[in-house]
């Protein structure tokens, strides 16, 4: 049925020993090429050893090259951007090269992916383990030849004399089928290097094009093979069965009700998780429904309804706080200010629910465990479900496939935990597959945050000071692939005893505001473990929450000092005259300048007000995280009647320094600043006092076509603004543009309407009550 | 359990299933397909899209029975003779798909909507594609491959 069986077939190898190029069998050839595929096998799976080059470059005779790096593609295109800086530094043409990523046992461990330093951080070692290949190749090649390194050229993998191109070699003749045996150094693996230096950017070649994607194709043509497909021999379908109110202990499973049903395997109980295991997956899912448990449901009240989150923060008493922080004086700048401004933000639970809900499949034959997962961060999964199931980590492995990619703690790691557990009670392959409602409910969530925000001017109506005080609803975030955090191991109680401190973020900006004080809170709901309310990281983990509310206020400080916004701002960055590493004051203002100048930004201190049924507005906002800074603007439409905001138009100017991909890149912008968007106007987790409400695309919404912007601008300003400058490194992308999206479209919202709206989404029911309460009341 | 006779991208196949069983299953663990593919079994974000009769049918609230003996096709029988429909190939001009695991549904449905509408407005988009979800956020690139094929007369 499938490529890879028939390669098998032709192959003869071991079915546990080849899920890390499924479906790409000319991948596994270049590793079968290798004159020691010790990965092959039912293990064990030592680690690849980042100090061996081996580990991470294979060159084949044909010349082609095949990249092993340690990093997951969310579908960014990152595996792609790999391919191009290593392709530069071995200088070989990147048509003639592939990569091979994430998969335990086969590539080394670079942590899989997050933190959006793919490129930023992973990026550094791929290179210098690449210019190493090259210089060791050109070494063999100067024996060779008969020439010294220095009479020696590179062009596309191929050595020549500099003086004479008709004496030549490839790197194929060079090294085809042999190791290079090189030993690297480096305490760890982001430190792996050899001797040779790194190329300076003028001297790249394929870095800075945009090669299209190489994993686009068979997503497009349904070739492709996903975590999702992994069919094995034997293999059945688990379904789980979550409690049905949050807190609920399991009195009792009345297996009976389900025992009758064809395909019958297994219901697997243990403490408060319940699975049901069936031969066929239509099978698992009804029995799952039908399935008959008694629980018990909590004394007390697991948390708040939605409805009366905010409120229930804002009483709590914090878990845990940080001391104000202050810069200059604010409490005298307060005292003396002639413009005092208070508002308060609020931002709902808001999930990742995956397009596709979590799912895994474990394989146990063989004394060892094969795990087929998406999970972007495959080494912790490997890790981590050694550890719960007791189990040598060698005899564990993650083959890392795509799937439906979400950002962050996802519950991808928690099937996976879920998939080992049962393959290892059944003795057979088994698949999970999470269901809509599991998905939508119970995924992890990015916390909740409530805001206090407090600015003073002077009577020149300069910003003299600003307060941010934060309370987040994060108390025990969870870790990724932790074997005693995973839902399951909450669930038959396995868990540790003391929950995750939590935290609370502060904003990112280069303002210079002589008074600053800033206090975070980190609060805790009533129930801490084995529940639907739990935080993990989610895209830029509190970025998109705080920046709503620290640059919706300083929007509403700019009205207040009856000034542009954007002027404001640009004020704000211009005062100051430090610097910082990486120039970002310097590029804040260049994206800020950048964005204003694409959008074709008119300064004005009132939006264009209007009674007329649809009105527009512009707003502006802007962030960095690590070296990356972004700015942003929306242009929106608001229909007083129904409420309802469309964002038409959005820019974004976007500095990550050295771009990889420029179209990878824009694409990866355009997507980040659109799933903020999403959480702008949509995006929210319901729940009453038991368990959550919205559980499904009805309930609760994402964003669709028809509320995509007509027309978006993405203006990379890449870093230099001041040419004399030397070149700036990769930074991170992906998470930046998260940030600023909530305020820029609250900030718009505000220019056409001149009514403020200080809660996320700005669903049409809500944008419409703010609209009503303020007929009459405009404040300009 | 019975035996019911499948009629898929031009081959027949006959498997011994619930009749009530949702098609999707059958396409995915029966027949070994991987264009359509699970996501909320509600019939609500388009993941597990087919073709029948010339509609985008979403096959995980589809019965197998109720699919007997029509013509389904899915994302891997689009192409003819082994080359990509000329929508996959927009789809990879404008480089779409972040993740991709929706593309098959917004390139199915957008087949249906270039068969019925060869010369879309953005609003006809919108709406043909409104139901048609992703959570990587790829609208602004799906509506301009749609674009750029329907520039290119695609039927």
């Amino acid at each position: 049925m499938t490529l890879r069986r028939e390669f098998l077939k032709q192959s003869g190898v071991l079915v546990a020993g080849l899920g890390a190029w499924r479906g790409t069998p000319d991948l596994a050839e270049a590793w079968l090429a290798q004159p020691a595929p010790d990965a092959l096998g039912p293990g064990p799976y030592p680690d690849k050893d980042y100090l061996q080059l081996d580990s991470w470059i294979v060159v084949r005779a044909d010349n082609t090259v095949t990249f092993y790096v340690g990093k997951t593609d969310l579908g960014q295109g990152t595996g792609t951007a790999f391919r191009q800086m290593m392709a530069d530094e071995l200088d070989v043409a990147y048509a003639k090269t592939s990569v091979v990523m994430g998969s335990t046992d086969v590539t080394v461990d670079q942590g899989g992916s997050g933190g959006s330093d793919g490129i930023q951080v992973d990026g550094w070692p791929m290179r210098r383990v690449a210019a190493e290949a090259r210089r060791v190749l050109l070494d063999l090649a100067a024996t060779r030849l008969g020439l010294p390194v220095a009479a020696l050229v590179v062009t596309d993998g191929v050595v020549s004399a500099r003086d004479e191109q008709s004496r030549r070699v490839t790197y194929g003749e060079l090294i085809g089928a042999r190791r290079f045996n090189v030993t690297l150094s480096g305490r760890n693996v982001d430190a792996t290097t050899g001797q040779a230096a790194v190329k300076p950017v003028a001297a790249l070649k394929h870095v800075g094009q945009s090669p299209p994607r190489y994993d686009i194709p068979p997503k497009v043509d349904g070739s492709q093979e996903w975590a999702v497909d992994v069919r094995l021999p034997g293999m059945v379908h688990a379904r789980n069965v979550k409690p049905p109110v949050a807190g609920a202990q399991l009195l009792s499973v009345d297996e009976s009700s389900v025992r009758s049903l064809p395909g019958f395997v297994k219901v697997v109980t243990k403490g408060n998780y319940v699975a049901v295991v069936f031969e066929r997956e239509e099978q698992a899912v009804r029995a799952a429904r039908q399935l008959v448990c008694q629980w018990t449901k909590p004394a007390t009240a697991p948390f708040p309804a939605s409805d009366d989150l905010f409120d229930f923060m804002r009483a709590a008493t914090p878990v845990s706080s940080t001391p104000p922080a202050d810069a200059g004086d604010p409490t005298s700048a307060f005292a003396s200010a002639a413009t005092v401004v208070e508002a308060r933000y609020d931002v709902p639970f808001q999930g990742h629910t995956a397009f596709g809900p979590a799912h895994a499949l474990a394989d146990p034959t063989g004394n060892q465990l094969t795990i087929y997962s998406n999970d972007m961060k495959s080494y912790g999964l490997r890790n981590g479900v050694a550890e719960f199931l007791k189990m040598p980590r060698d005899r564990v492995r993650v083959v890392w496939m795509q799937g439906p990619q979400a950002y962050g703690r996802t519950a991808a790691d928690d099937a996976g935990f879920e998939a080992a557990f049962l393959a290892t009670e059944l003795g057979r392959p088994v698949r999970v597959q999470w269901m809509r409602d599991e998905e939508t409910a119970w995924d992890t969530k990015g916390p909740a945050y409530a805001v206090d925000m407090r600015g003073a001017l002077d009577a020149a109506g300069a910003l003299t000071a600003v307060e941010y005080t934060a309370r987040a609803a994060d108390h025990n975030h969870l870790g990724y692939n932790e074997h005693d955090t995973v839902l399951i191991a909450q669930l038959i109680g396995q868990r540790k005893a003391t929950p995750g401190r939590g935290r609370a973020s502060m904003p990112s900006d280069m303002y210079a505001i002589p008074h600053r004080r800033t206090t975070t809170h980190v609060v805790s709901l009533p129930l801490v473990w084995e529940t639907p309310l739990r935080t993990g990281n989610l895209r830029d983990p509190d970025g998109p929450q705080v920046t709503f509310a620290s640059e919706s206020f300083i929007d509403e400080m700019a009205i207040a000092a009856k000034a542009d916004p954007a002027e404001f701002r640009l004020a704000l960055l211009t005062r100051g005259t430090g610097d910082d590493s990486g120039f970002k004051r310097a590029r804040s203002i260049a994206v800020m300048k950048a964005a204003m100048a694409a959008y074709g930004w008119q300064a004005r201190t009132a939006g264009p007000r209007s009674s007329a049924d649809v009105v527009t507005g512009r707003g502006i906002a802007y962030a960095f995280r690590s070296q990356t800074v972004v700015a942003q603007i929306a242009e929106v439409e608001v229909h007083r009647r129904t409420g309802h905001v469309w964002v038409k138009r959005m820019v974004c100017a976007h500095d990550c320094g050295l771009v990889i991909n420029p179209e990878g890149l824009r694409r990866t912008l355009e997507c980040g600043m659109l799933h903020s968007l999403s959480r702008a106007l949509h995006e929210e987790v319901r729940f009453d006092r038991e368990k959550v409400t919205s559980v499904d695309w009805v309930s609760h919404p994402t964003l669709t076509h028809a509320d995509t912007p007509e027309r978006i601008d993405i203006v990379i300003v890449n870093g230099d603004p001041t040419p004399a400058r030397p070149d700036l490194p990769h930074y991170g992308a992906g998470e930046t543009v998260c940030k600023p999206t909530l305020a820029a479209v609250g900030n718009a919202i505000f220019d056409a309407t001149g009514v403020r709206l200080r809660r996320v989404p700005f669903r049409d029911a809500r944008v419409l009550a703010a609209l009503k309460s303020a007929t009459g009341t405009f404040q300009h | 359990m019975r035996s019911i006779t499948l009629k898929v991208n031009g081959a027949t196949h006959t498997v011994d299933v619930e009749p009530a069983t949702p098609l999707l299953y059958v396409l995915r663990n029966d027949l070994g397909l991987r264009g359509p593919r699970f996501g909320c079994g509600l019939g609500q974000c388009g993941a597990c899209t087919v073709i029948i009769n010339g509609e985008a049918v979403r096959s995980c609230v589809r019965s197998t029975s109720s699919a007997e003996g029509v013509e389904i096709t899915t994302l891997e029988g689009l192409g003819r003779h082994g080359a990509l429909h000329p929508l996959q190939q927009a789809w990879i001009d404008e480089q779409v798909p972040q993740c991709g695991f929706c593309q098959n549904g917004q390139i199915l449905t957008a087949k249906v909507l270039l068969d019925k509408n060869p010369r879309p407005t953005d609003a006809d988009i919108r709406q043909a594609m409104a139901r048609t979800l992703c959570r990587c956020m790829t609208y602004y690139r799906v509506q301009a491959a749609i674009k750029r094929a329907a520039a290119g007369g695609v039927v």
